[in-house]
């Protein structure tokens, strides 16, 4: 699903990523770890196609529609509320009942009592939550998520544990995090970024 | 018809959007007003009608500019342009949705710009309010792809007036001409002809404007 050679990513002359090589697979649970500045997010917007490589050869063999990305930004429109954030994006990526699977989404990560809220309104934590609502609203074949514990409480983490354990053998997933230990058990693969 | 829902709704949402932050329609109206308050105090009264029609265009022309620089702020604020361009809609259906939400912003001002023209200055007539019309499609068009440049980065206020107002200068000339040309049709069609070409340039070019 993703094989990457060679793969270099510059900014000016600044060089963020050199020498990459992965292969990700369906099934594939893909755990990216490395400091503050090491390239993790700029790795997994390459990924997601959200910028090109300077150098090396990346293919993504997975159309734009199934790609679920999570990044730092949530992605989501502060003036709206989290029903109309996520009826654009089920509208834009041609969502099949797609109310019926925005309400079990808000659901399941506990946001349906404040679903006609603006977002601007909600903590961090919740807008977390939202964006992960809007990441896997689509059902997507290759999930690039970028800290997607970051901001969560308790009972978000461990929501999202049970998302990504229930997504991990059918989908393939790339994760950067800070906590590798909590994904562990699902990993099937780890890249460590110096 | 996708790519035409596509549009409805991303259009829908800007105008939602500013319905709830109020950030640009109001500053949008309050310029054109007391720009054309200023224009009546400071045109000699033996100015003729002439001069009047080129204050208008100079109005119309800088309240589009303060629209236009906030036009793309909440998708750039929150990041949300990166989720807009990974879903698979054409993405030139994301200017499209944004020209007709500016051209409604556009509109609306010029709903009250206009009676206040009258009021101020001198009638417009029927083809001077077509030239207004035509204008406003290729301000919204061309303008729209160029905010979207300048938006990316961190000088967008600066950026935007640079890229923007040497494109603008057809449009002024044709909204001038036909509200004080005795043969406006000739005008009129250069705006139209404006209007294609900027519009289908814009199109095409989107997607290498956010795109890297």
């Amino acid at each position: 699903m993703i094989r990457a050679r060679g793969l270099e990513k510059r900014y000016g002359r600044r060089r963020v990523l050199t020498g990459i090589d992965l292969d990700v697979e369906n099934g594939s649970f893909l755990v990216v770890t490395g400091p503050n500045g090491s390239g993790k997010t700029t790795l997994l917007r390459l990924l997601a196609g959200l910028a090109a490589p300077t150098r090396g050869r990346l293919e993504v063999d997975v159309d734009r529609g199934r790609l679920g990305f999570l990044g730092h930004e949530p992605l989501v429109y502060r003036e709206l509320t989290a029903l109309e954030n996520l009826d654009l994006y089920g509208r834009l990526y041609r969502v099949r009942e797609r109310r019926e699977r925005i309400g079990m989404l808000l659901e399941r990560f506990g946001l349906w009592d404040e679903r006609n809220e603006r977002v601007g309104t909600y903590s961090r934590g919740m807008t977390q939550r939202l964006a992960l609502c809007r990441t896997l609203l689509h059902d997507p074949e290759l999930l690039v998520l970028d800290e997607p514990y970051s901001s969560l409480d308790e009972m978000g983490a461990a929501q999202l544990d049970r998302e990504l354990g229930g997504l991990s053998h059918t989908r393939a997933l790339v994760v950067s995090t800070h906590d590798p230990a909590r994904l562990e058990p699902l990993a099937t693969g780890r890249l460590a970024l110096a | 018809m996708t790519y035409l829902s596509d549009v409805v709704a991303l259009t829908r949402k800007d105008l939602r959007v500013e319905l709830r932050a109020r950030d640009t329609l109001p500053a949008m109206l309050l310029f054109v007003l007391s720009s054309l308050v200023v224009f009546h105090f400071a045109l000699p009264e033996e100015a003729g009608d002439e001069a009047a029609y080129g204050l208008l265009w100079v109005a119309i022309v800088f309240t589009a500019l303060l629209g236009l620089t906030r036009a793309w702020v909440p998708e750039h604020e929150h990041g949300v342009l990166d989720g807009l361009v990974l879903a698979p809609c054409d993405r030139s259906a994301i200017w499209l949705g944004k020209t007709f939400a500016t051209l409604a912003f556009l509109l609306a001002a010029q709903a009250v710009a206009l009676p206040a023209f009258v009021l101020l200055f001198a009638p417009l007539d029927a083809a001077a309010v077509a030239g207004v019309l035509l204008a406003d499609l290729g301000i919204c068009a061309v303008g729209s792809l160029l905010a979207a440049m300048a938006a990316a980065g961190r000088a967008r206020e600066l950026l935007l007036p640079l890229l923007f107002l040497p494109l603008a200068i057809p449009l002024v000339v044709g909204g001038v001409g036909s509200a004080i040309s005795s043969e406006p049709e000739q005008y009129l069609l250069f705006l139209a002809l404006y209007d294609a070409v900027f519009a289908v340039l814009s199109w095409a070019s989107f997607e290498y404007v956010v795109t890297e």
